[in-house]
Formats: structure tokens, C-alpha cells, sequence
């Protein structure tokens, strides 16, 4: 097995079990023994996992990857006792994103739903062409990136999350404004979109959106 | 090595084996005995820059794993101290062991006795050991190794400081006559240095790094864009320049070197750390082995090579691979180990497999529908484990683990009675899976998985646990803590293993033909080799006549008539009954994998098709039609190899020839084409001697960027130079002009250049001008990487495997490489690799089936949509669309999948799944890495805090 092997629903899982932070050991770039290379998949699973992450407000640092070889054991605990430390720092998961378990659970199960699709929108929009770490990082913090993120997979995840909050009960637009925490036209467009789109309906008697 | 009598097929050897005072089947590379062991001395691994114990593991990586007692020894100076012997818990340790004698029988011998670095404690010059901060590359290279003197970081010897300015002078004990020295060029420094100047910068971004070199020599396939890379570094200073180490500072430590540049003059500079680029030697003992086995070295102390066959020696039966046939890199010395493997083969085919035994297992049991009934194994590992965790709370633990019915120590689980321990209880206790925890898989997971097998259970029911690398090994001082995690690294073994299915590893048959596409020099001499080892050959040849590009080199620099042994090899392929030659063939597809290709051609007019089990493509290159400097405009502008043929023939131009004038690198090392043709520097020394030969008095210019003569061809260029061929160094920014002018009466050339060296341009009036013409792929190299299902490099040559350890072999299996279709490369390279190619393909034939891993991917057709993101992840081609009644679904064919699963991580809807590795066993191990009472905790830590 790969480190790109790793899926994203391997990191979301983790995070779902309550872990406060995700590594991820991949072998050198540029070295591989076979023609896979697949630690650069693993290395664009991570930017965009990160971007994930950053999009539902859990602090992207708490997932980490790094490359070395098999002789690199003192890389590896110097690493993992660094990133260990930064994870303590942040603490619990959760805490430093001031969010109750919760509020983070049904966040990245939003992100989960989702994972189907992120993942054909990597395929089709996402895939850097070059194999180089220059390349990938540029990528990945480019605004060419932030902004197919936004156009394709942002609003995507909006309405996953507020599908979520609707599958527990109806809610009024107000209190999915407050659930969310977002900006009450944002969520106005998105429950006109998801209307539209006949995932939810207005439900005149309890004057709150339902699923359907 | 003691004494050898006897001949080919059947020599009697003496070998005189060192007392290792361990015996070494007992020994399980615990390393107890080293920890406890009282005696430091400097360490030979590390360059004897950081100590190591009397008793020790050469290196981490040593095969055995084991330990050896060294000469330093408290016991065996003076029968003082036996610490070792008490602490050992397996009984390993002996000193009653002697030096011992053992005669063994053998067909053939290979030698392979390798390269000593350059010594530079000869010279006083270069300062060392006389100088503490001049280290050799050699040092250099073990203080950037992670397992090296200060684990991987870079410190200096004077006050253990990182460097923050270093120095490398190249060509130290190379390039030299002076006495002493070598006078042939190593030929791997120039890259090694640029190696190790990217490490270097990836230790300390701050650090600068200055290079003085003479010629960089980037012959080597990529090596020319490496070089870009470690050029363009910031901080990184290349300086032509010869160098001298001139003298310490004595306050510092710091070296000053002294240089010169055609700019600055006499320059002096002072550096934190100088690396003496040293060059590599021929070993002391090769005199010794010529002797002993009857062979003939060099002049320089290799062995003296035959460009017909630089594998075999003066003896018959006796070959030679790597660095004994000269200073040699990687790819090199493991192709023509390869090759000496298919002379070997050559010479004993008749006796191939008759040692070998058949290894029978018990029939294994179905338990795939019974309810999982793990076993635990928890190693001490001597006291490498138990020292830190407490092993009986952890096998405690585990028996309190779901689906777990068994628990055990071990104090070492890898010795064989602890093996057939596991095989037994496996079968007492009605174990189903097994979880070992011990140490890591890298090593030992193939015994474990036969314990098994010995037990009638499917070979992947079977996982470790590593408790030892990935936990007491890093944890010494948190005992407490250390079990904790081994116990959570246990549980999540043991989820892991609750998952797991019994695999299958499916044998195919192979069939024993081979197919050769190429009838040049590397493509016969691989077919000869394969049909003399007892297999039919079949060789595709596009042209009428074989030979391919050999027919236009009439000499080598090593002075083979090319011609001669062309028709030679010609005779010999055409009376082989094994070769089977197809001319003038084309191909026109090609199915099958491994062991089973089908290839359907058309040939002289006719239509064949021929089934074969490996294919090797060796369709060589072509030299390139320059488009600059004139040439096809004037008559009198010609290639290197139009040249060379042309003195062949003793063309009447050439003979009255007062003037000629040759340029380099036309057309390649350039944003075109990014790299070194590799031959055409020889090409041009070879030239030249022939022309001085035959007019001494004739002019010979060489304008060249960097010479590129390496190894042994540096004696050549000296030559040359000697004759009175002048050699110009030109500017890539600064290239010549040629013009066609009409002088004294003539139509000449006039080459117009800038001399480095008189800072002024030159006008050189040439009767002839010959061009370095590139290297370039074959025309038919994307056809033929289409029909096999191989990838190209980014210069269009084919791309091997690996380009250090797998040169001849590329990543779909069962094609293999050879010969200038790889990358230029002169005739005997050449067929050095296409013996190493002959040698893999026999390891293939000589099999009568081929095993596929049961770890790779598979298709659940009902929930694939066709989508073909595992097909466009797949690097093997392994995944394709066929047709099913439920439509159009991705397969994956078992035998060329290499279960990376990067396809498994791409599927939407995970319809292909990795087995093995199924996200089943995954998350089974993610959800057990924490606890109930742990997610507890967490929840109650937010809630706390939020």
C-alpha cells in the first residue's frame, strides 16, 4: 500500500473518532521504486483536506503530512514529537475552533456525504499536471485553486451541512442562521437553491424548511 | 579467497572465513550485546568520524542481520571481559570460533570486486587529516546520512559546528599523472557532488556551497538537468577553476582555498568545511585476485576489459562485473552484474535448477466463514522490547481484546523454535489469524507469513504489530507511557486483523520464448545470449540487412574493428538454430502481459504472429541532422560519424584536409533537448587521433563546452592533446559562427570563436567542419512504447524501472531495455546492458510459472459507474473498461497490478478496492486507535472548554 492509498475518508474518520490531529508519512517525493509517484497524490489529498477543513473551521494544521525514507527514523520522531506538540497546543479538537463535539461531528460528516463527489471534482478540476512539489504547492495555494474551490465544491458542502441540521428536525431560516453561524442572505440563497432543486421544501405549517 | 584449481564448469574454490565469534543462525540482530559492550573505537562504517562498539552490526542495513566482534575486543585481546556472552539470551555469542577453511565446487566465478575512494592522505596538498575541517566526499557523505556519525546532521570535526560555508574541489586523485594520482577520470564525482550539494541544502537552506571544478561531466541519463538543479539552488556558486587548499586559519579552523578565474585572477577564500571530491581506485587486493584466479588487469589496476564482451576475462569461466571492469555508477555496475548472471547462465544452463528443492506446505484450510479467532504473539526481542514495555500486561491486554483467544510471550518470536511455536499453537488453540507484535514487518513478514502456511492458514491472515521500532525503540525513558501505546498499537493490529481475507497468489504459466524488437549490436547480443542459455529468440529487425547503427562506427576508441565483429555476430545469430530473424518487420500489435505476449507482425510481405513470454526492446537511436553551422548547405560540413566513415574509407577530401575544425553539442544540452549525448566527446578524441595518424601535420580544433572523456577515454583526450589537437572551450551564451568564405584561392569555412583563455575571438579557417550531431531517440520509439505499454523518459528515450536498481527492466513487467533505445551510450556499455538485459529476461524464462501478489486491487462491478478515475490513477495500466451485462465496468488485471492502490483512494464510490488493504481493515484500525473511554475524555475536555 501507497501513501497515496490514503483516502480522505481515512483522515475525515480520524476526526470523526475524536483524534485531534492527522499524520501522514509518505515515502521521499521524487524517489519512488516504482513509476507510482503516489505520494504526490497523497501530498494533493492533503491540500485539499486541508482546505476542507479550513472551510468548516477545524484549524487546518491539525492535519500534517511529511515525507522520508525508510532510514529516516530520527526524521520521523523528530516530526511526530513536533507535530504532537502543535496538536497539544491547539488541544482538544474542537476547543481552539471554539465548537462542542457536536457542532464538529456534524460538520465533517458534511464533509463525508461530500466525498464522492470532492472526489470527482479533483479528477476533472483538481489534478495538478506536473509531479513536483513546486507545482503541487503553488497549486494548491493558488488563487486559481480558491477559487474552483468556491465555485465547485464550497456551496456544495453549504448545503450538505444545512441538510444535515434539516435531517435532525425542521428549522426556521433563523435558526439555521444560528446554527451555522453564517450570514442570513447566504443562507436564504442556498435554501432558494436547494428548493429549486426540490432537496428541501417550506413547510408552511410548522413555518420552517424540511427535508424534501 | 584462498586458492581456485580447476576450469570452467568445474572449479575447486578455498575460501578462509574470518571468525565472526557469533553464530550467526542464533543471532537475531537484537543488539543487546552491543548496548551492554564496554569498548568504543572508532567506527569503519562511519568513517571512523563517530564511535561504535567492540561488538556490533556493521551497518543498519546489513545482510545478515547481525552482529560481528571486531579485533577491539576486551576478550579476545586479553580474555578480560565477556559481558556480551552473559547478556546474550539466545547463546549466539562464541569465541571459540577460528578462522575457517571450506573448499566449495562451482561452474563459474564472478568478480566483483568494487572501488576504494581515493586516499588523499597521500598528498600532502590536499590537507588531509593534516587540516580537521577537510573531510573527503566519503566522510562527507555518512555525515549526511541519517544513520551517519551525528544522525544526519551536518557538523564539522574541529568544534562539532554546521558548516555554514563549504567547499567541494573536484577531480582529487582523478584526472591527474601526477604520481600518486589517478590519470583516468572517475567518472561519477561531478554528479555524487552535486548530490550531495542539494542534500546540503535541504539540511540548512543557509548554508553556501561553492564547487570547483574542472569539466562537469554530466554524462549520464538526467544527469544534465540534475545538474541544473543543483546550479540553480540559491547559494549555490559553480567556479571553473582548479583549486588548492592553502592553509588553515588557526583561530577558526577554517580552510582557506586559493583559485583562479579567467575574471578574478588569483583569488583566496575561506570556508567552514572543504569536501575533497575524491575519485575511485581500484582496490589493493585486486593484484591478489588477478594472481589467484589467473586473470589480466589494466595498466590502471581494473581488469583488463574486451569491447567485444567486457564481462569476460582472460579465463574462461571467470567474469567480472561492476567497478572491476573500471570506475563505474549504479546503473552500470548493476546491469553488468545482470550480464555476468547470463554468462554464468550461458555456461551452466544444463545444470540450472538441479539444487534446488521444492518446498512443500500442509493443504491449506477454508476459514473463511468461521467467526475470527485471533492469537497475539507479543516479543520481548531479547530485552529490546521488554526493557521498555511490559510485555505480560500487554499479552494481558490483549486477551482482553475483542475476537482475541490467544495471547503469548515470546522472548524472541523470529527464532525458529518460536516460529514452529506459532505454527503449533496455531493449530492447538484452532487460531484462525495471528497478530505478531515485535518489530517491524520490513524484515520478518515473510517468515511469519510461512509460520502460517506451515499452520494451513492462508498466508494474509497474518499482521504485525510493530511495538519495537515504532515504540520502545523511541521511548526508552517512557516506560509507562511506551506500553500504553503499545497496547493501542496492538488493539489496532488486532481490529485490523478481524478484517483480513484469505488471498490468493495465482501462478501463470510463462512461456519460454522470447522476443528481441532491434537486430543492432544490443539487440543481437541480447538474443544470442537468451538463445545460448536454451531459449528460442525471436528477433525483429525493421531493415533488410541486421547491424543497425553499428554499420556507420567503423572503430571504438578501444581500437575494435566494428565491422569484424558486426559480421561476426551476424554469423553467429543466423547459425544459432534457437534465433528466429524476421526482416523487414513491422509491428502491428501486441496483447498479453508477462509471461504471455502475443506479437502480430508483418514481415516480408507475410503476416506472423508469435507468442512469447518476455519482450526486450533494444531499438536502439539515431544520430540528428543539425540544423546550424551550415550544415546541408556546404559539402564540407559533416557529422562525427560522416567523418569517421569517411576516414575509413580514406576519402580523398579528408586526406588533403590541412584544416579541420570540430564543435560540440550540436543540437542537444540545450531547451530542446536537455541533455548530454554522452559518446560524442570520445567520438571527436577518436577522430582526431585517427586524423593525426594520418597527417600529423593537419590542425585539429575541438571547440567544446565541457570534455566529457570519462573513465579510461581521458587517457584518449590527454593523448590528443598531446598530438597537438587543440582543444577551445566556447560559451553556450557565446556559440561559434561559421561562414563559407573563399580564402588563398579555396573555398573554406571560417569558424569564428571566443578563446576563455586569451579573452579574444578567433578566426579558424577549416577545410572541413565536423559536427557533434546529438543523440537522438529512435523515430519509432512512441510506436513501440505505445505497443508495449512502457513509458518514455522526458527526452523521449525509453524510461527503465528505476533508473539506479532496475536499468534494463521498465515498470510493466516482462519488458526489458538494452542498449541505445535506454540512452546513448558507447558499443561496450552497450553490450554490458545487453548481457544485463539477457540475464533479467532469464530470470523470467527460466521459471515455469510467474507469481502475482494476492494483495491487489479488484472491481466490485455493482457499484462501478464507469466513471474511470481508477483507470486515469493507474500507472501500470492495470485497469481497463470491458463490457458486462451490466454495462460498461472497470477490471483490473490481476498480474500487472503492483497494489499501490492509489486507483482504491480515486473511486467515488469504492467500487475498486485494494484487498488487504479494503477501507473495512482501515477504519478497523483507525476506530481502534482510540478508545471509548478516550472519546469520552475528549467530548468532556471541549465541553469544559468551549
Amino acid at each position: 500500500m501507497c501513501s497515496g492509498r490514503v483516502d480522505l475518508e481515512f483522515i475525515l474518520r480520524a476526526f470523526l473518532n475524536g483524534q485531534d490531529g492527522v499524520f501522514i508519512g509518505g515515502c521521499r517525493l521524487d524517489e519512488c521504486n516504482y513509476v507510482t509517484h503516489g505520494n504526490y497524490d497523497a501530498l494533493g489529498n492533503t491540500y485539499l483536506c486541508k482546505k476542507l477543513l479550513e472551510n468548516i473551521g477545524i484549524d487546518p494544521d491539525r492535519l500534517r503530512i511529511e515525507f522520508m525514507s525508510g532510514a529516516d527514523g530520527n526524521i520521523l520522531a523528530d516530526v511526530t514529537s513536533d507535530f504532537a506538540n502543535e496538536v497539544k497546543a491547539m488541544g482538544p479538537l474542537g476547543k481552539d475552533e471554539g465548537m462542542d463535539t457536536d457542532a464538529v461531528q456534524r460538520r465533517l460528516n458534511a464533509v463525508m456525504r461530500l466525498v464522492p463527489y470532492i472526489k470527482l471534482v479533483e479528477r476533472e478540476r483538481l489534478r495538478v499536471p506536473r509531479k513536483t512539489r513546486k507545482a503541487y504547492d503553488e497549486f494548491f495555494t493558488s488563487d486559481e485553486f480558491n477559487r474552483l474551490f468556491d465555485e465547485l465544491i464550497a456551496d456544495k458542502l453549504a448545503v450538505s451541512r444545512v441538510m444535515l441540521l434539516l435531517e435532525e428536525k425542521p428549522r426556521s431560516t433563523g435558526e439555521i442562521v444560528e446554527a451555522l453561524g453564517w450570514d442570513p442572505s447566504d443562507v436564504s440563497k442556498h435554501m432558494n437553491r436547494s428548493s429549486q432543486h426540490g432537496l428541501v421544501h417550506y413547510d408552511e405549517g410548522l413555518k420552517r424548511y424540511a427535508l424534501g | 579467497m584462498g586458492e581456485v584449481e580447476g576450469e570452467k564448469g568445474d572449479f575447486k574454490v578455498t575460501l578462509v572465513k574470518k571468525p565472526r565469534y557469533i553464530i550467526e543462525d542464533k543471532c537475531t540482530g537484537c543488539t543487546t550485546c552491543v548496548e551492554y559492550c564496554p569498548v568504543e573505537y572508532p567506527d569503519p562504517f562511519n568513517q571512523e568520524i563517530s564511535k561504535n562498539k567492540a561488538v556490533h552490526v556493521y551497518f543498519s542495513q546489513a545482510i545478515p542481520l547481525v552482529s560481528y566482534i571486531d579485533e577491539s575486543c576486551l576478550f579476545l585481546k586479553e580474555k578480560k571481559c565477556d559481558i556480551c556472552r552473559r547478556v546474550c539470551q539466545t547463546g549466539a555469542i562464541d569465541f571459540t570460533q577460528t578462522t575457517e577453511k571450506t573448499g566449495i565446487n562451482v561452474g563459474a566465478i564472478i568478480l566483483s570486486s568494487g572501488i576504494t575512494p581515493f586516499d588523499p592522505e597521500v598528498r600532502d596538498e590536499y590537507g588531509y587529516t593534516k587540516m580537521q575541517n577537510v573531510v573527503t566526499s566519503m566522510d562527507y557523505e555518512r555525515l549526511l546520512s541519517s544513520t551517519g556519525p551525528y544522525e544526519g546532521e551536518v557538523r564539522r570535526t574541529s568544534d562539532k559546528k554546521h558548516p555554514k560555508k563549504i567547499a567541494w574541489l573536484q577531480c582529487v586523485g582523478s584526472r591527474r599523472v601526477t604520481e600518486g594520482d589517478n590519470s583516468y577520470c572517475s567518472g561519477v564525482c561531478c554528479t555524487y557532488t552535486q548530490k550531495q550539494v542539494i542534500l546540503t541544502k535541504d539540511h540548512d537552506t543557509e548554508a553556501t556551497c561553492t564547487i570547483f571544478h574542472n569539466d562537469i561531466r554530466s554524462f549520464g541519463k538526467d544527469f544534465e538537468r540534475y545538474f541544473q538543479r543543483a546550479e540553480q539552488l540559491p547559494g549555490v556558486e559553480f567556479i571553473r577553476s582548479y583549486a588548492s587548499v592553502v592553509r588553515e586559519v588557526p583561530e577558526s579552523k577554517n580552510v582557506i582555498i586559493r583559485y583562479a578565474t579567467d575574471n578574478e585572477g588569483v583569488v583566496e577564500r575561506e570556508f567552514d568545511l572543504v569536501v575533497l571530491s575524491v575519485g575511485l581506485s581500484p582496490p589493493e587486493d585486486n593484484k591478489k585476485l588477478a594472481d589467484i584466479f589467473g586473470i589480466e588487469l589494466n595498466g590502471y589496476g581494473f581488469c583488463e576489459a574486451d569491447s567485444e564482451n567486457p564481462i569476460k576475462t582472460t579465463q574462461p569461466g571467470i567474469f567480472v562485473s561492476g567497478a572491476f571492469q573500471g570506475p563505474t555508477d549504479i546503473p552500470e555496475s548493476v546491469f553488468t552484474a545482470s550480464g555476468a548472471g547470463a554468462q554464468c547462465g550461458e555456461l551452466l544452463d544444463y545444470r540450472r535448477g538441479k539444487l534446488s528443492k521444492e518446498r512443500a506446505y500442509p493443504p491449506e484450510k477454508d476459514v473463511s466463514g468461521e467467526k475470527p479467532r485471533i492469537g497475539v504473539f507479543v516479543c520481548h526481542c531479547g530485552a529490546n522490547i521488554s526493557s521498555v514495555v511490559d510485555v505480560p500486561s500487554s499479552v494481558e491486554y490483549a486477551l482482553s481484546l475483542p475476537n482475541v483467544v490467544f495471547a503469548k510471550e515470546q522472548l524472541f518470536s523470529c527464532a525458529t523454535n518460536s516460529a514452529q511455536e506459532i505454527t503449533d499453537l496455531a493449530k492447538e488453540k484452532g487460531l484462525n489469524r495471528v497478530v505478531i507484535a515485535a518489530c517491524s514487518p520490513r524484515t520478518l513478514e515473510p517468515l511469519f507469513r510461512d509460520t502460517l502456511r506451515e499452520a494451513g492458514l492462508n498466508q494474509y491472515y497474518c499482521d504485525m504489530a510493530n511495538i519495537r521500532e515504532h515504540c520502545s525503540w523511541v521511548h526508552a525513558k517512557q516506560k509507562d507511557e511506551a506500553t500504553e501505546k503499545a497496547q493501542a498499537i496492538i488493539r489496532m493490529s488486532v481490529a485490523r486483523t478481524a478484517h483480513l481475507e484469505p488471498l490468493k497468489e495465482f501462478d501463470l504459466p510463462v512461456n519460454k520464448t522470447a522476443l528481441v524488437v532491434g537486430g543492432g549490436i544490443a539487440g543481437m547480443t541480447c538474443a544470442l545470449s537468451i538463445a545460448n542459455q536454451g531459449h528460442d529468440v525471436h528477433l525483429i529487425e525493421k531493415e533488410k540487412e541486421l547491424g543497425g547503427m553499428a554499420w556507420h562506427i567503423p572503430t571504438t576508441l578501444e581500437g575494435l574493428d566494428v565491422h569484424a565483429f558486426l559480421k561476426e555476430t551476424i554469423g553467429k545469430v543466423y547459425a544459432n538454430p534457437r534465433i528466429h530473424v524476421s526482416h523487414e518487420a513491422t509491428i502491428k500489435s501486441v496483447t498479453g502481459y508477462v509471461g504471455n505476449f502475443v506479437t502480430t507482425l508483418e514481415t516480408e510481405g507475410r503476416h506472423k504472429e508469435i507468442k512469447h513470454g518476455a519482450s526486450v526492446i533494444a531499438i536502439g537511436a539515431e544520430e540528428s541532422v543539425p540544423a546550424e553551422y551550415l550544415y546541408g548547405e556546404n559539402d564540407r560540413v559533416v557529422t562525427h560519424v560522416e567523418l569517421g566513415e569517411q576516414i575509413a574509407q580514406g576519402a580523398e577530401t579528408v586526406a588533403r584536409a590541412e584544416n579541420l575544425v570540430m564543435i560540440q553539442c550540436v543540437g542537444c544540452r540545450n531547451e530542446d533537448r536537455n541533455y548530454c549525448s554522452r559518446v560524442c566527446c570520445s567520438h571527436a578524441v577518436k577522430n582526431a587521433l585517427s586524423l593525426k595518424k594520418l597527417n600529423p601535420a593537419m590542425h585539429v580544433y575541438i571547440l567544446f563546452r565541457d570534455m566529457r572523456t570519462y573513465g579510461f577515454r581521458e587517457e584518449a583526450y590527454r593523448e590528443a592533446s598531446e598530438k597537438g589537437v587543440r582543444f577551445i572551450r566556447y560559451d553556450v551564451e557565446d556559440k561559434p559562427m561559421v561562414e563559407a568564405v573563399e580564402a588563398g584561392g579555396k573555398s573554406l569555412l571560417r569558424v569564428m570563436v571566443t578563446d576563455p583563455i586569451l579573452g579574444q575571438r578567433l578566426e579558424l579557417d577549416a577545410d572541413i567542419l565536423s559536427l557533434a550531431a546529438a543523440v537522438i531517440p529512435s523515430r519509432h520509439t512512441e510506436e513501440i512504447a505505445g505497443l508495449y505499454k512502457v513509458t518514455l523518459s522526458p527526452d523521449n528515450f525509453f524510461k527503465e524501472a528505476h533508473v539506479k536498481l532496475k536499468p534494463v527492466e521498465f515498470a510493466t513487467d516482462g519488458v526489458f531495455l538494452c542498449g541505445m533505445a535506454h540512452y546513448p551510450k558507447h558499443i561496450p556499455e552497450t553490450i554490458n546492458q545487453a548481457y544485463g538485459a539477457a540475464g533479467r529476461v532469464l530470470t523470467l524464462l527460466s521459471r515455469d510459472t510467474v507469481v502475482a501478489s494476492g494483495s491487489v486491487c479488484e472491481v466490485k462491478e455493482y457499484d462501478c459507474v464507469s466513471c474511470g478515475a481508477c483507470i486515469t490513477a493507474c500507472t501500470y495500466e492495470a485497469i481497463e473498461f470491458v463490457d458486462t451485462p451490466g454495462g460498461k465496468k472497470a477490471w483490473v488485471n490481476p498480474i500487472l497490478c503492483k497494489g499501490d492502490g492509489v486507483c482504491n483512494a480515486k473511486c467515488p464510490t469504492n467500487a475498486i478496492v485494494l484487498k488487504h488493504f479494503t477501507n473495512d481493515a482501515l477504519f478497523g484500525q483507525i476506530d481502534a486507535a482510540i478508545t471509548a473511554e478516550d472519546m469520552i475524555e475528549q467530548i468532556d475536555a471541549v465541553a469544559e472548554k468551549v
